[in-house]
């Protein structure tokens, strides 16, 4: 029974632009999911669809269901689906930047009761990323990338999900950092289980913390299967993974032949 | 010297007044990124609501200070949800447009239901001035303006801290500061941009009391609100601290000028003085003396 289910989703924006044609796909609970595709593909758009944030873009789901714990979320506004459990991390690193470090956090506890809640919070967000305690009462404004996208997912931990919709959280980050990142998700799934369903261009990474993958093009699931098995998949490694079927890396004279990718479209 | 430290203290005790209205403007600005162009006609609306009170309905002074205020605020959230939640997602002039035709709506509606002519609004307060002696230096007080300081130096603490410290501020300046986000995060976005016109409203019913006092009640209140630009852009478009600094420099220069020139050229200075310090402030620091930074990491 998964905690979550798309079911042949579609979503209009402005009225008229199809930007997700049916997409199905299912989040299992205390899984990490790793939803993966080029620019474009719809998966911005799959995650503010299960949050209740297309409203604010002018975009609606006209077709198919949401289901969260057995319950239908796609007509429910974006703090009513956080107060069932659901929180999303923006793309970008989306913090207060006009808010300390810590403020960001108890905004982050918004649908929290009580200041008990908001101190455990406060205590598990900090053991996890200690770099956050010390930078409390610094604007977030002025915290480095990485403490940005640390903060922002500190932030979304302050809600006490159940599932963790994170939106490309290696972006513009370098390579330790990102690792570091990875890891504390997974820390995050094995100890809080948090569910998470994660988008990434990073196809590497992702894969390797995520149990199962899908691969979206053009507003469409084309792929998807456990992250071993995508892994080894021709498809993924040539066009996410960066190599060629021998293994080595591509070069760009290669890029300008490439066919294959018109096959998951039929 | 006498004569320059009266018109500073007046004019430091006027500008809080020009602070609490630029209050109410300012936490609109801060919460929905709505610029207000009816703060003046909201102060006049409750102006006109209270002398009706008072003198049509012969409530007593403590009630009326009562219902003004809740009716205020109950204007504000009806404004919010009637004028401007439709507007939500749409370009800042809509906004804007909306708030005049607001602003031309109480200005024609105050005199049709109450009547044109100016009334006054007696507040229980004496008002022979009395000396105040500093350090050799006589001023001249009037005790209406005291209590008038009072009140809004008392309301802007109170909202300052409501704003900095509580978890209600918190989440209204993550609003501010980004709406998606905030949305993100189980903030109700709608109920803070309802509670901001409610803040504005309850502001608007104090200044209208007040301002109503010392000028009298007719459609020639809603000037004050023309103080408030000056004000608010000199502290700072989002800035509470701001709108506080931004009032008693106005009161001040405003009222030092016009002591000095009035005698030279017949009266008039009030009104300019503030606008020529405005163009100016944007010339040299267009965000204001606190308005929000804009934060950029190198």
């Amino acid at each position: 029974m998964p905690v979550l289910a798309l079911n042949n989703v579609e979503v209009i924006y402005d009225q008229v632009i199809l930007v997700l044609k049916g997409v199905s796909l299912q989040v299992p609970e205390g899984g990490i999911i790793a939803l993966l595709g080029a620019n474009g593909a719809g998966k911005s758009t799959t995650l503010k669809a299960v949050s209740g944030l297309l409203r604010p873009e002018r975009g609606a789901v006209t077709g198919g269901a949401i289901e969260f714990a057995g319950e239908r979320i796609d007509t429910l506004p974006a703090h009513a689906i956080v107060r069932r459990g659901i929180v999303q991390v923006l793309e970008g690193r989306r913090i207060f930047e006009h808010l300390t470090t810590e403020e960001n956090l108890i905004a982050g506890a918004h649908t929290r009761g009580d200041w008990g809640a908001i101190v455990g919070g406060l205590d598990m967000v900090y053991g996890y990323f200690p770099r956050l305690r010390e930078r409390r009462d610094l604007k977030a404004g002025y915290l480095s990338g990485g403490e940005q996208q640390m903060l922002a997912i500190g932030r979304a931990l302050m809600s006490r999900p159940r599932l963790m919709l994170l939106d490309e959280p290696s972006l513009g980050l370098a390579p330790r950092l990102v690792e570091e990142i990875f890891e504390i998700i997974q820390r995050l799934n094995r100890e809080e289980k948090l569910t998470v369903l994660l988008v990434e261009q990073n196809a590497t990474m992702a894969l390797t913390i995520a149990h199962h993958g899908y691969v979206m093009e053009t507003g469409r699931i084309v792929l998807d299967g456990d992250a071993a098995t995508l892994r080894e998949n021709e498809d993924i490694k040539e066009f996410y993974l960066g190599l060629t079927e021998v293994g080595s890396r591509k070069s760009y004279r290669d890029v300008k032949h490439y066919k294959r990718r018109k096959r998951w479209l039929s | 010297m006498d004569f320059f430290a009266l018109l500073v203290v007046n004019g430091l005790l006027v500008g809080t007044l020009y602070s609490l209205i630029a209050l109410g403007f300012v936490l609109i600005y801060k919460a929905t990124d709505a610029i207000n162009f009816a703060q003046g006609e909201l102060v006049m609306i409750a102006g006109f609501f209270v002398a009706a009170l008072i003198q049509l309905y012969r409530v007593p002074l403590a009630a009326t200070v009562a219902i003004a205020v809740l009716a205020m605020m109950l204007l504000g959230f009806g404004i919010e949800r009637v004028m401007l939640r439709p507007l939500i997602g749409r370009p800042v002039i809509a906004v804007i447009m909306a708030t005049i035709g607001l602003a031309a709506i109480l200005k024609g509606t105050g005199p049709l239901v109450w009547g044109a002519e100016t009334k006054n609004l007696p507040l229980p307060i004496p008002e022979a001035p009395f000396l105040v002696n500093v350090l050799d230096v006589v001023v001249l007080v009037s005790p209406i303006q005291l209590v008038a300081a009072g009140v809004s130096l008392a309301f802007l603490a109170v909202f300052g801290y409501i704003f900095l410290r509580s978890r209600m501020g918190i989440a209204m300046r993550a609003v501010a500061d980004s709406q998606q986000v905030a949305m993100a995060m189980g903030i109700n976005v709608e109920r803070y941009f309802a509670l901001a016109w409610a803040m504005a409203g309850i502001v608007s019913a104090l200044g209208g009391i007040i301002w109503g006092n010392l000028l009298g009640v007719d459609v020639h209140l809603a000037l004050v609100g023309l103080k408030v630009f000056p004000v608010v852009i000199l502290g700072g478009l989002d800035s509470i601290p701001g709108a506080v600094v931004g009032g008693l420099i106005v009161g001040v220069v405003e009222g030092v000028a016009a002591g000095y020139i009035d005698p030279y050229v017949g009266g008039g200075t009030k009104d300019f003085v503030p606008y020529l310090l405005m163009i100016l402030a944007l010339m040299v620091r267009p965000y204001g003396i606190f308005g929000k930074e804009i934060i950029e990491r190198v």
